[in-house]
């Protein structure tokens, strides 16, 4: 069910994937299971984390749901507002930046439109700059989904900007193929 | 060509999987470990000299004999492979490349710590590599070296990922601790230490991915074989993460003791600079520690050459030294902007900090911003004094090591390249030739 309708409720199956994550912890340390639901929450609802979804997701974990909005609050890869189907991290940091980092970010800046941090008027597209990604090795690059798309160059980009239109969704979480 | 420990087989075609891991003599010194006493595998760590590979280079032997060990309390062993530190990207070529060496380590190291259960905790964004371990960890379950009586012994072990979801200080042990129980990542007063009160409470050891795969070839060659390998109190190899301006980028797994200039330049490794062009300046090992310049990047300040260990690379203290730190070896250029490149990690730090500590959570935006002022050309000479106050006001002030990886970057810029900072406040429209100057005021505000 998508995020907006009155009855939010995982799927069956990711509800099954729910409980088995709930199993790895402890007796009675079952909050352990909060950011790995939190995650798959918002693959499932859009890829962001409204109010009554935390609440639900608080509800499986019999927690708060302050304990919810908080863990979701302080990590960046929760989404706190609705963003476009395709959200594409750029890696800002050091070694990105001296590999060219900023004319990445310039080039998706001027083919889509928008500015870093924003999502184009029909709701597909969200460019964010981003701190390190880990890829440094293979700079410059950027995340979507949870692919890595690396040693990017100006004609790379525009090439996966072509794969991205249309009825691309990218998943983030690592639960769901 | 150097001795190599835990890449040595990483261009096996299938290694990946368990049935070629194990083939190629995966999983022996799990076999070895289980024969052995408890007591004598944290022998062996410690006489292997193994300092722990995160960055802070701890001795991992002794950090295991603290792990307290009361009657009835469980006891927790939890991989960090929350890998973050800007320059930083090893962990995640070892756990994409070689799975199996991590879940061997975890499964060794969690039987000479008397564990019963284990986590990997992996960042949120390195999920496709989640999804390895995940598969590999099936595999290891299947192979009966995970679970009930592990082969055949009374040993139990569950081992289990568990993901993050974005945030730099949650490789800070106690921070990731507490992520793993499903809080903010709010780094916690010690003491206790995670080894009396850990995960749940529990006595709790928090290992690197590298380290904890590096127990392999010490419980397979003994610690003292191990001990060998490296010049001193660095001892063994060390996975190197380069980027930056080299012509080949990459991890490589180097025996601690290379030559900093022949890592640098020796087609073995880096391949020398860019375009043939000239080094300015070295960050050896992260984005914590404080940078080199060129001319004391080859050679120490009393003229020795410098090479890749823990002394060497800290040798001249902060004044003239850096810090091996977690190997993220980033080289620049003749032509990079130093101002630019630390108002990248400026903001970093900002952007990473908790928020818990006044200094490190008022400072690291301090910082930032006045390093942006600079860059717009709107800086004043009074600026450089500012950002030294703060950086030696954030220093050694906050609960965790955040404030101080976030002070030395500005410090050691400040004191190497002071006169870059004069240049572009004097003469602002020498910023304009940085390389990839990207306008400000373009850029979402901080």
């Amino acid at each position: 069910m998508t995020n907006g309708q009155k009855d939010i409720q995982f799927s069956p199956e990711t509800h099954k994937r729910a409980n088995e994550i709930i199993a790895r912890y402890p007796e009675g340390k079952h909050k352990s299971a909060l950011i790995p639901l939190l995650h798959l929450a918002q693959d499932e609802f859009d890829g962001w984390l409204d109010v009554p979804v935390m609440d639900y997701v608080a509800s499986l974990l019999n927690i708060q749901p302050i304990e919810a909005y908080e863990v979701a609050s302080f990590y960046s890869m929760f989404n706190l507002h609705k963003r476009g189907n395709c959200l594409i991290e750029v890696c800002r940091t050091s070694s990105c930046w001296l590999m060219g980092a900023e004319d990445i970010m310039r080039h998706l800046e001027k083919r889509l439109g928008i500015k870093m941090g924003e999502t184009t008027p029909d709701g597909h597209f969200s460019i964010r700059g981003v701190e390190c990604l880990g890829a440094c090795g293979y700079a410059p690059m950027f995340q979507v989904g949870d692919t890595f798309h690396e040693f990017l160059t100006i004609e790379k980009v525009d090439a996966l900007l072509e794969g991205f239109k249309e009825d691309f969704k990218e998943k983030h979480s690592a639960y769901l193929d | 060509m150097g001795k190599k420990l835990l890449l040595d087989k990483v261009n096996v075609a299938g290694i990946q999987s368990y049935e070629v891991y194990r083939r190629e003599g995966g999983y022996a010194s799990v076999d070895k470990a289980l024969t052995m006493e408890q007591a004598a595998i944290v022998e062996e760590v410690k006489k292997s000299g193994l300092r722990g590979r995160g960055g802070a280079g701890f001795p991992t032997g002794m950090k295991w004999s603290f792990l307290a060990k009361p009657e009835g309390v469980p006891r927790y062993l939890v991989c960090n492979a929350d890998e973050s530190e800007p320059g930083t990207f090893k962990d995640r070529y070892l756990m994409e490349k070689i799975p199996h060496l991590l879940i061997e380590g975890m499964i060794a190291s969690s039987f000479a710590l008397g564990a019963h259960k284990a986590y990997i905790y992996i960042r949120g964004e390195y999920a496709y590599v989640y999804k390895i371990m995940e598969r590999a960890i099936q595999e290891a379950y299947a192979a009966g070296w995970l679970g009930k009586n592990i082969k055949g012994t009374d040993y139990d072990l569950d081992l289990y990922m568990q993901i993050g979801a974005g945030a730099y200080i949650c490789g800070e042990e106690t921070a990731l601790l507490e992520s793993l129980e499903g809080k903010r990542g709010n780094p916690r007063i010690k003491p206790p230490f995670p080894a009396v009160a850990g995960l749940y409470g529990c006595p709790t050891v928090v290992n690197n991915v590298e380290t904890i795969a590096a127990v392999v070839p010490i419980i397979n060659m003994g610690g003292e074989e191990y001990a060998k390998i490296g010049i001193g109190r660095s001892t063994g190899t060390k996975l190197i993460s380069a980027s930056g301006h080299i012509n080949k980028p990459g991890v490589y797994e180097i025996e601690l003791g290379v030559p900093v200039e022949e890592f640098i330049y020796s087609d073995e490794y880096c391949g020398g600079i860019k375009g043939g062009r000239k080094i300015k300046a070295l960050v050896a090992g992260g984005s914590s520690v404080p940078i080199l310049p060129a001319h004391l990047i080859n050679t120490t300040a009393k003229g020795e050459p410098r090479l890749m260990t823990y002394e060497s690379l800290a040798d001249g203290g902060f004044a003239t030294g850096s810090m091996l730190g977690s190997g993220g070896f980033i080289v620049m250029d003749e032509d990079t902007s130093i101002v630019k490149n630390l108002f990248t990690f400026a903001r970093f730090y900002h952007h990473e900090s908790c928020g818990q500590c006044s200094p490190c959570r008022e400072g690291t935006g301090w910082m930032e911003k006045i390093l942006k002022k600079i860059l717009r050309g709107e800086g004043s000479m009074k600026d450089i004094d500012l950002l030294w106050d703060i950086q030696a006001k954030i220093e050694g002030k906050t609960i965790c090591p955040l404030g101080d990886a976030a002070a030395w970057p500005v410090a050691s810029a400040i004191r190497h390249f002071r006169s870059e900072f004069e240049e572009y406040i004097q003469n602002p429209s020498s910023i304009k030739d940085v390389k990839h100057y990207y306008r400000l005021n373009d850029l979402q505000p901080a």
